[in-house]
């Protein structure tokens, strides 16, 4: 199957937003908490941490598990671009659910278990059937299965709340989920689930890996592909099925999709990747079950997704390399630098039309030459005294580069130059259009590429106006970067 | 796919494909291919857009339902002498983004090798970097593969077939989108895999270069064309053929396969 590329940051981003939607209908239970007085909630929190209370511990080592099992999975959901069915299968278990409860009209967890994951593969065979039987694409037909079958789920759900016995009370807890509500029974299926997903995912890391990155490759070399997927499906409908008593139906794929997206603006490497989707969704587990527990009755699936969205949210601003802040503070960084670099051509520039002789370059000259007032050049020289490449001679108020500083500025002309050089000769651009794009270029040119621009022009002299290209020598200092 | 009865003999060819058919939502691409390529040649498959080239590779590779025929490695179906075969996709089939850097898709030609559950050795390890070594790659194995130009990307690809240790190679557009150094070294590479006794098919897109580089050619267009030495094969009646609108009647009825009647809608 070949999904539709959707950016994982994205998909994640729109998850976590729509937790907050799902959230208002509980707000007004919500609210509750702030009519706790602050000894109440002491006392809860004292509760939760001694585990004086068993199902805090249960619904604490519950969260743990469910939130390690879909952080794993996740992470191969994301790399693999299926966010959607993690969504599609969570929605297409309720009928599952349902069907179990009507089954054993009780909350028995193994009726459930076996209802919701036949549902849920139900759910995965209709959407290769009719990707496979029609031209719709993959995310139609997930939207298909989704809707359709929740319609089901809900039908039935509502059938149940009608029935007389008393039994019912423990339905609606599937929507949105209460790690309260987890007992023994439950905590043996996440325990076995979350055991069966680390161990695949220890032990077929390697198909796993090659068979997310490139399913062609990984069948031609005799990798099982689509065994593997298959396998990867039916581990995701059991990881969704035992999480939903704690998440519920509703925000389950969140928690599927919100670690591993994190993780995926967090790292570059598969392995890291997984283990920070794994602690991510653990995190975002436990505190989804203690902040539920500090009000009594409150839904614990709405909770667990607002700490995961918080940590995603965190990530996707101050991620190291993808983050939105490192993304700005580097193009700051460029832009100064580009800036410093301008001043100092602008200065060979001067120091080259008196032929390199008659001492420092003045400040009207310079701003004469850059076509600005005395106060902007003033305030260009003065930027590049931190960076260690020129200052302002205090005594003959005259610009006196670094030596550093006059070899940047020597290498900016010359790549400057030699792009012009080779636009004009090597890719036969007019000789009045080459200016501008190489006061682009000149800035982002490495010293491996000039290397191979300055044999590929035989190491010519002259740009194509006739002017000379400088040779700076390259074991003096370099200037900061 | 159907497998033949006959046993492998000693001599057997690296790729015999037997009255290969394969359809893609009924409309045939490949049209009852008939083809023995013998051993240590390197092999250019050219015709026009949407003539199948890609297809036959990847029918060969059992990517594509098979809808008869059979295809037969060193004399033995696919599913027993996949090992011996090594595979170059197109570089765009995959996500450049993916979390991954060099050396790990390096290393992902030898877990074909490895079976399943066993993780790769030190001598896989060892393997994977003299491969990156021979593309002239070494020094960007711990690179993010999402910082790679596409000639790079391409050397990549090549080393991971060559970590494959194969003896018949299927490349898919090596050249396509590759800056001139890539393309001379793709040559070298190939003209040295030749000189180890390795039988390469490569699908390529340009007639010049294709006379230049290949001992044999594959002329398709749904059909094969011609299949022979370059000097014999690459004539302009030949080229016309497979290029021309000789197979016109072919195609139209395809296309009517698919839709499911033959009456044209005038």
């Amino acid at each position: 199957m070949k999904p539709r590329p959707t950016s994982p940051a994205r998909s994640g981003f729109a998850l976590w937003a729509w937790g907050g939607v799902a959230l208002s209908p509980c707000v007004a239970r919500a609210s509750r908490i702030g009519e706790l007085t602050t000894n109440d909630v002491t006392a809860q929190a004292a509760r939760f941490f001694t585990f004086a209370d068993p199902s805090a511990r249960w619904a604490l080592l519950g969260a743990l598990l469910l939130g390690l099992s879909c952080g794993l999975l996740g992470g191969f959901l994301v790399v693999r671009k299926l966010s959607l069915v993690g969504d599609a299968l969570s929605h297409a278990v309720l009928p599952g659910v349902a069907a179990g409860f009507l089954w054993s009209l009780t909350k028995n967890p193994f009726a459930i278990f076996v209802g919701a994951t036949a549902a849920a593969l139900l759910g995965a065979l209709a959407v290769e059937a009719i990707t496979r039987g029609s031209r719709l694409p993959q995310d139609t037909a997930l939207g298909l299965v989704l809707s359709g079958f929740f319609a089901v789920g809900i039908c039935l759900v509502s059938m149940i709340q009608r029935l007389p016995t008393g039994s019912k009370s423990g339905i609606d807890k599937f929507l949105f989920g209460q790690a309260a509500a987890i007992g023994p029974d439950d905590l043996v299926l996440l325990a076995a689930v979350a055991a069966a997903s680390v161990l695949a995912v220890t032990l077929f890391h390697k198909e796993l890996l090659a068979t997310s990155f490139d399913p062609g490759f990984a069948t031609a070399s005799g990798l099982p592909a689509v065994w593997i997927h298959r396998g990867l499906m039916v581990l995701l409908a059991c990881s969704i099925v035992v999480s939903l008593q704690a998440v519920g139906v509703v925000l389950v794929s969140a928690m599927l999709i919100i670690p591993a997206a994190t993780a995926y603006l967090l790292t570059d490497r598969m392995n890291r990747l997984l283990a920070i989707s794994a602690g991510v969704g653990m995190f975002a587990g436990a505190m989804g079950a203690f902040l539920s527990f500090l009000g009594t009755n409150l839904p614990t699936g709405p909770f667990m997704v607002l700490t995961a969205g918080g940590v995603f949210a965190l990530a996707w601003l101050f991620g190291p390399r993808h983050g939105v802040l490192a993304r700005q503070l580097l193009h700051h960084r460029n832009t100064l630098r580009t800036a410093r670099e301008n001043t100092l051509k602008a200065v060979y520039h001067a120091l080259e039309t008196r032929e390199f002789e008659g001492g420092d370059v003045t400040i009207p000259e310079l701003a004469a030459l850059r076509g600005e007032s005395a106060m902007d050049t003033r305030r260009a020289i003065a930027m590049l005294r931190p960076a260690g490449l020129g200052d302002l001679d205090p005594a003959s108020d005259r610009i006196r580069l670094t030596p550093a500083g006059l070899q940047r500025a020597g290498e900016i002309v010359r790549n400057h130059r030699l792009w012009e050089l080779y636009l004009a000769n090597a890719a036969h651009f007019a000789t009045d259009h080459v200016h501008e794009d190489a006061d682009e270029i000149e800035h982002v040119l490495g010293e491996e590429t000039v290397r191979r621009l300055e044999e590929r022009l035989d190491h010519a002299e002259r740009d194509p106006h006739g002017r000379p290209i400088p040779r700076p020598t390259a074991n003096s200092t370099r200037a900061q970067r | 796919m159907l497998s033949s009865p006959t046993s492998p003999s000693p001599v057997s060819p690296p790729l015999e494909i037997h009255d290969l058919t394969v359809s893609y939502h009924r409309k045939p691409v490949l049209y009852g291919i008939d083809l023995v390529v013998p051993a240590g040649k390197l092999v250019g498959i050219v015709g026009p857009n949407g003539a199948g080239k890609s297809t036959l590779i990847k029918a060969c590779m059992g990517l594509v339902p098979v809808r008869s025929g059979w295809v037969k490695f060193f004399g033995q179906p696919p599913s027993r002498s996949l090992t011996r075969v090594g595979y170059v996709p197109q570089r765009e089939s995959v996500d450049w983004d993916f979390p991954v850097n060099v050396m790990d898709v390096v290393l992902m030609g030898r877990y074909g090798r490895l079976g399943l559950i066993r993780r790769p050795s030190r001598a896989d390890r060892d393997i994977a970097r003299e491969c990156l070594e021979r593309v002239g790659m070494l020094p960007y194995a711990d690179r993010q593969i999402a910082n790679l130009s596409g000639g790079q990307q391409q050397r990549i690809f090549l080393a991971r077939a060559l970590a494959q240790e194969s003896e018949l190679y299927f490349m898919d557009e090596p050249f396509a989108g590759v800056d001139a150094a890539t393309e001379s070294a793709i040559v070298t590479l190939l003209q040295d895999l030749r000189a180890r006794g390795c039988t390469i098919l490569v699908v390529h897109h340009d007639l010049p270069t294709a006379r230049q580089y290949f001992d044999m050619l594959l002329l398709l267009n749904m059909r094969v064309t011609a299949f022979g030495p370059t000097e014999e094969v690459f004539t302009s009646e030949l080229l016309q053929k497979t290029y021309g609108g000789r197979l016109t009647i072919l195609s139209e009825v395809a296309h009517a396969a698919a839709a499911g009647s033959d009456r044209r809608i005038p």
